[in-house]
């Protein structure tokens, strides 16, 4: 499986050989606004899908990023804590939140492909 | 001209800088044998607290007279106020407050009366509460009045509890649950209804910043109990669908809260009554001129339509003949019952009076065209280098731009809000409304001169053309003159130190 995978609350997932690197999407840092701060788990923290995995503080809200799947925590974008604006600036990219050791596999299968994605924002609205 | 690439953080060695004085917390200053006054050492005695003595000094600085006039006064001094300068902020936090309003309000008939005393021994107190209220009345178009709200969200509950009571006199208070509002709302607005169990709703405005009729329609049905609307809007725009949203909302059993906030713009001109309002707060200190932000109460009265002046909290003020009287008790009456203790912040009334008889049904008017004609000449000298969420048309008392112009210089609209502290500017609201991306509020208010507009403008345009050649350094490291850097408001909101722990 190649490519980014998307859920509901606007969290990526890119697959990386066994690990995968999860963020907010482009549509997500831009509802947020300027993001000031991001509170990231601890390596080697397990989280289930669904639990919270960390914490983006825009100038407007504060808001939690769920876990899109079922992992544990390799790594964390140390570099947001010096520069938070890097989420707005390159969400998929240079934005990054955490590394994830995926635990349950299967749990891929049920995130949205990049064009269901584009679909979901499009019903949303 | 500043050198903006040096940074001018002087040092000195006393760390003073000219004549703006560091000051450290009263804690560091203080020590626990100064004080100023001598008091003497008093004799044995036994102390009858039944083992509840303290057992330690309570800690509290000690210091002389001069040092504590000092100490406030130096930090009084690192304050930015609408006595100093042009306030951006506009009449949410402090417009300005005529001098007159004080005067009045230091009368000692005024002022040394008190709460508890009997009625009958302040006529003159209560005779200035009814004209009050006969003029907001008159000014709003509305029918009954609720002078004990302390400020503009007490307001806002003191109005949707009138509507509960309302529902619960219908039989409607278990079905209509659902309270519509705008995304552009104050955050109070949600919170109130939340507060009172209601479920808020979002409804969306249209691109043109307005909420359309359409949009109200299709949220509609029987478990709504009332919409609440901004007008003027937070946007800064006029809400023109306002007269058929109301009939669309009282057609479906629903009531209008109408968010008085931004009533400033339009006193004395159009009425709420008219536009189909069933409760609005009035915030004093915004229409009227009373003191706010650290200079004085709030003070936000509700008037209610006919449909629900029935259920207006107690006290409310009953005239007989010559004699007005604060009726207190509910008497069998349906009044959703008290608010507060006592009748309200008195002496805001005193000063709201002040300045609606010193400026006349007429002088309101021009009051209101002024902030608007404000308003819409730093649109008009901004609009080609700052950019508009909703297109170039005319705002009311308030020009709302966003961070467009921004876009590709590396600057945020938190660091223009910064950079305009170095030019001595208390910054704009920002990042509100929330549905603008990066919002600059702006709000000038009526009361400046077309000088201090001018050269407002032309601080803004020399910023605007500074971002867009490249110095971001004046915006990212700003402020560097005012007597604290950039603070780091993200650590102090999560993780506040509120207790001075030593030095």
């Amino acid at each position: 499986m190649s490519g980014e995978r998307y859920t509901k609350d606007h969290d990526f997932l890119r697959v990386e050989g066994d690990a995968a690197i999860v963020g907010i999407t482009d549509f997500a840092q831009a509802q947020l606004g300027d993001i000031v701060f991001v509170e990231l788990p601890a390596p080697g923290k397990r989280v289930a899908k669904g639990e919270q995995l960390a914490t983006i503080e825009s100038v407007k809200a504060a808001s939690e990023v769920y876990a899109p799947v079922s992992g544990e925590v390799l790594e964390v974008n140390a570099a947001l804590e010096a520069a938070p604006a890097k989420v707005n600036e390159d969400p998929l990219g240079e934005g990054w939140l955490v590394k994830l050791r995926v635990t349950d596999a299967a749990e891929l299968e049920e995130l949205m492909d990049e064009d269901a994605y584009r679909a979901f924002l499009e019903s949303e609205g | 001209m500043l050198d903006h690439k040096e940074d001018l953080a002087v040092g000195t060695f006393s760390g003073n800088r000219g004549l703006d004085q560091e000051e450290p917390p009263i804690f560091e200053i203080g020590r626990p044998e100064t004080s100023g006054v001598d008091m003497e050492e008093p004799a044995h005695f036994e102390p009858r607290l039944g083992g509840l003595e303290r057992e330690r000094p309570i800690g509290l600085p000690g210091v002389s007279e001069p040092e504590a006039m000092r100490h406030y006064v130096r930090l009084s001094r690192k304050n930015y106020s609408i006595d100093a300068g042009l306030y951006p902020l506009g009449s949410c936090t402090m417009k300005h407050n005529p001098r007159l309003n004080e005067k009045m309000a230091r009368l000692e008939g005024f002022a040394d009366i008190h709460p508890l005393q009997p009625q009958s021994t302040a006529p003159g107190a209560l005779a200035l509460m009814e004209e009050l209220s006969r003029w907001l009345l008159a000014l709003t178009g509305m029918s009954a009045i609720a002078l004990s709200p302390k400020a503009g969200a007490h307001g806002e509950l003191c109005g949707l509890m009138a509507i509960e009571a309302a529902l619960e006199a219908r039989g409607e208070a278990e079905t209509r649950k659902t309270i519509l509002i705008p995304q552009s709302a104050h955050g109070t607005n949600p919170a109130s209804a939340a507060l009172l169990g209601f479920r808020p709703r979002a409804i969306e405005a249209g691109a043109d910043g307005v909420v359309s009729e359409e949009a109200v329609a299709k949220e509609l049905g029987p478990d709504v109990a009332a919409i609440m609307l901004t007008n003027p809007n937070t946007c800064g725009l006029f809400e023109r669908n306002v007269v058929a949203i109301a009939r669309r909302v009282h057609e479906a059993g629903g009531y209008f809260y109408c968010d008085g906030a931004n009533f400033n713009a339009i006193a004395a001109i159009a009425r709420p009554g008219d536009m189909g309002v069933d409760a609005m707060h009035l915030n004093l200190h915004k229409t009227f001129s009373t003191p706010h932000g650290g200079g004085g109460p709030g003070s936000g009265p509700v008037v209610l339509s006919e449909r629900l002046a029935p259920f207006a909290p107690v006290p409310f003020l009953s005239r007989d003949g010559e004699t007005i009287r604060l009726v207190e008790h509910r008497e069998g009456a349906q009044s959703f019952g008290r608010l507060t203790a006592f009748h309200g912040q008195f002496g805001s009334f005193v000063r709201a009076l002040a300045y609606i008889l010193s400026h006349g049904s007429d002088g309101l008017a021009q009051a209101s065209r002024d902030a608007v004609l404000s308003a819409n000449y730093l649109r008009a000298a901004l609009r080609d280098v700052m950019t508009q969420p909703f297109g170039d048309r005319a705002c009311m008392h308030e020009v709302l731009f966003d961070d467009a112009f921004l876009e590709g210089t590396g600057v945020t609209t938190l660091d223009f809000a910064k950079a305009m502290i170095d030019e001595g500017y208390h910054p704009m609201t920002i990042y509100f409304p929330l549905v603008v991306h990066g919002a600059m509020l702006i709000e000038p208010t009526e009361s400046e001169s077309k000088r201090s507009l001018d050269l407002f403008v032309a601080t803004l345009r020399d910023l605007v053309a500074s971002a867009k050649r490249g110095e971001t350094d004046r915006f990212t490291r700003a402020p560097r003159l005012a007597p604290r850097r950039r603070l780091d408001e993200t650590a102090a909101a999560r993780k506040p130190v509120l207790r001075w722990s030593g030095a």
